[in-house]
């Protein structure tokens, strides 16, 4: 049985209908996976999450999250599942303790009782045991979110970009501790604007204004690129951006980093390319072949759909 | 029950963490209770008079020193010019003209009868109307003792003379504290019932706690009891705190029982603890809980009989105050507590109050529904 299974879902905003968050969204979660939901602001990650999660209803379609239905069985949803919000909700005006002893209690249950899930990252938080959460700093504060969405031991985690504002470090440590979860055999959906972010994940849907580009694993998705992708540098960058988007053998090239991503339509030898680029423009250009990776795929699978 | 004992816990904790809400909830009954019914006195006492004497006689002298040592008035100028006392009540210095004409001591001996004028300035009517109604009584009593020191009336007299005397019941002495402290008290409890329980949980609203709370297992009910139960408790305190100070400060015991007291208020605030969840409904962010439970508070304040009578209203305004509980309960603190009224006597207001509490807190709890 799988953990999450979205069918058909749309959801729109406004009297008119006339802002569609998501158009006709379906995918599947299995047991103990860690699943990321990639994609820019505005994707309807948020959306998708509070449907999943009961807080709002859908226009049509079916979801179950571990077996239940969203709709008839949102009382039995709220019980075995965790929620972190992409907005820091817990009371700024109670200290981390008892926050977590507030959610513990009205989920029926003891911090004592689930502590051995929330050990790991609880510990870095409980010097500050008697601080207000509102006097947290931004990982901190994460932190006692994601006890806080555990500690009833839920089955499956939602957590809505739980890692935008927080520093490379903290980020890199949110993850571990995902990863870790999972070990214990929680399936958690995850979203997240970062690209990436997806390589982390088991399985990742691109989405983008309301609609999934692609679902698979992330070496899935990369390998699904299947032209050669080309990085090309010079010392005047737009002019050489502007120069190569003018030939008609350019498929696409966009920024990157330090260098310009370049798709050809038809395939080329290295030396044949050198001589192109030599051809097409006046500037002195470094050429390498790169590996893709996803943030490549979603740029061409947004261009392409 | 077990879920309900934590949210109480969670909310008497944060409410008891908040110094705003702790010293509004402590200072502003004690500040309102003390300051206000002293400023809020109907009587008009320092009503300024010109005097215009064209007469000069000892009958004039006499009539303004009875009119000054009533305690009502100041003597504002003595003068013998219209025009000078005219310039006084436009520079707003004086409130009415009495103008004693020459002749007024001859005619009154002679002819049995005179005549006085006078003008008052109606800008302030109810200075202008209470001061020209002390003014005629002070006459009127002037002109029977100038009478009673030329005839001595038979011990029975041959022509009928109504005399009307009254007596305040319930208020022997006119005591506008007794009357004003009971209607304040009111306010105060209306004001932490509605106010503070519709911006607690807007506040849960805005800060984002709300969803975190739907995610759980807890059911609505309990949600919204555990908001109430603890502002209920609250306005009791308030009002235990407001009867102290009625004691202490201006002597209040009430006629009627505490008893009597609490056992409406217990009913009046959860109707209007069903308010400020109504309020909580139709708002989004704690400004705008503010502001519509600011303009919802005016309208029962002005139309709920503390300043103005209702009885004196306009019939389309009396209709008005029959939709609002503040009245009711105004109506029911004078009742007890000057005159002693007992549950029986208020069973009618009981009967309302409960009305409104079931209306407000269904239609909240509706409103609540249809919107999560």
């Amino acid at each position: 049985m799988s953990a999450v299974v979205v069918e058909n879902i749309i959801k729109t905003y406004g009297k008119k209908k006339e802002v569609t968050a998501l158009n006709n969204i379906s995918f599947e979660v299995k047991p103990g996976e860690l699943y990321g939901i990639i994609g820019p602001d505005g994707a309807g990650k948020t959306s998708l999450f509070r449907i999943l999660t009961t807080l709002l209803l859908a226009d049509s379609g079916k979801a179950t999250v571990d077996g239940f239905d969203v709709v008839k069985d949102y009382k039995e949803i709220r019980k075995r599942v965790g929620y972190m919000p992409g907005k820091f909700s817990l009371y700024p005006d109670l200290s981390v303790e008892e926050n977590l002893n507030f959610f513990a209690t009205i989920f029926n249950t003891t911090v004592h009782g689930n502590y051995d899930l929330i050990k790991d990252i609880y510990q870095q938080i409980e010097p500050f045991k008697n601080r207000r959460a509102g006097k947290l700093s931004g990982g901190m504060k994460q932190k006692l979110a994601l006890s806080c969405a555990l500690i009833h031991r839920p089955s499956v985690l939602f957590l809505d970009e739980p890692t935008t504002g927080v520093d490379a470090v903290s980020r890199k440590e949110f993850w571990e501790m995902l990863k870790r979860l999972k070990e214990q055999g929680i399936t958690i959906l995850v979203s997240t604007p970062y690209m990436d972010e997806a390589g982390l994940c088991d399985k990742v849907a691109l989405i983008q204004t309301g609609k999934i580009l692609s679902i698979n694993t992330p070496h899935g998705i990369v390998d699904d690129f299947k032209k050669p992708l080309w990085a090309v540098k010079s010392a005047n960058m737009l002019h050489l951006l502007n120069q190569l988007k003018e030939k008609e053998e350019v498929e696409d090239i966009y920024p990157f980093g330090e260098y310009h991503h370049l798709i050809l339509k038809s395939q080329l030898s290295k030396e044949s390319l050198e001589q192109w680029i030599r051809n097409s423009t006046t500037e002195n250009v470094q050429l390498q072949m790169v590996r893709p990776d996803i943030e490549d795929c979603f740029i061409s699978l947004m261009k392409n759909y | 029950m077990r879920t309900l004992k934590f949210l109480l816990q969670k909310e008497f904790r944060q409410i008891f963490r908040d110094p705003a809400i702790l010293r509004l909830i402590f200072i502003m009954p004690v500040i309102q209770l003390l300051v206000l019914p002293w400023a809020a006195d109907y009587e008009m006492k320092n009503i300024n008079l010109s005097v215009i004497d064209h007469d000069h006689s000892g009958y004039s002298q006499k009539l303004i020193s009875k009119i000054t040592s009533s305690g009502y008035f100041i003597l504002n100028d003595y003068s013998n010019s219209f025009d000078k006392s005219l310039g006084e009540i436009e520079h707003d210095c004086s409130d009415l003209i009495l103008e004693i004409p020459a002749n007024f001591e001859q005619d009154l001996v002679k002819e049995d009868k005179a005549k006085l004028f006078m003008a008052m300035n109606a800008i302030n009517g109810v200075k202008a109307n209470l001061g020209g109604a002390y003014l005629n009584t002070i006459i009127q009593d002037y002109n029977r003792e100038v009478r009673m020191e030329w005839i001595q009336l038979p011990r029975f007299s041959p022509e009928t003379q109504i005399e009307v005397t009254s007596s305040n019941w319930f208020n022997p002495l006119m005591n506008y504290k007794y009357f004003m402290v009971p209607g304040i008290l009111v306010i105060l409890l209306t004001m932490v019932g509605s106010n503070l329980t519709a911006i607690n949980i807007v506040k849960e609203k805005e800060i984002g706690t709300i969803e975190q709370i739907n995610v759980t297992p807890i059911k609505k009910y309990h949600f919204i009891l555990g908001k109430l139960i603890p502002f209920w408790i609250l306005g009791l305190f308030v009002l235990t705190l407001g009867l102290i100070i009625a004691r202490l400060a201006y002597g209040i015991i009430p006629a009627g029982s505490f008893f009597t007291i609490y056992v409406f208020a217990a009913i009046y605030l959860l109707a209007i603890l069903g308010l400020g969840l109504l309020i909580s409904t139709y708002s989004v962010n704690q400004q705008q809980a503010m502001l519509l439970s600011f303009f919802v508070m005016m309208i029962f304040i002005l139309l709920g009989g503390l300043y103005t009578s209702i009885d004196s209203m306009p019939e389309w305004a009396q209709t008005i105050t029959k939709f609002n509980p503040v009245s009711y309960f105004i109506n029911v603190m004078r009742m007890v507590v000057l005159k002693g009224s007992s549950l029986s006597d208020i069973k009618e207001q009981i009967f309302i109050m409960i009305g409104f509490a079931v209306i407000l807190n269904g239609w909240a709890i509706f409103s609540y529904r249809k919107r999560s």
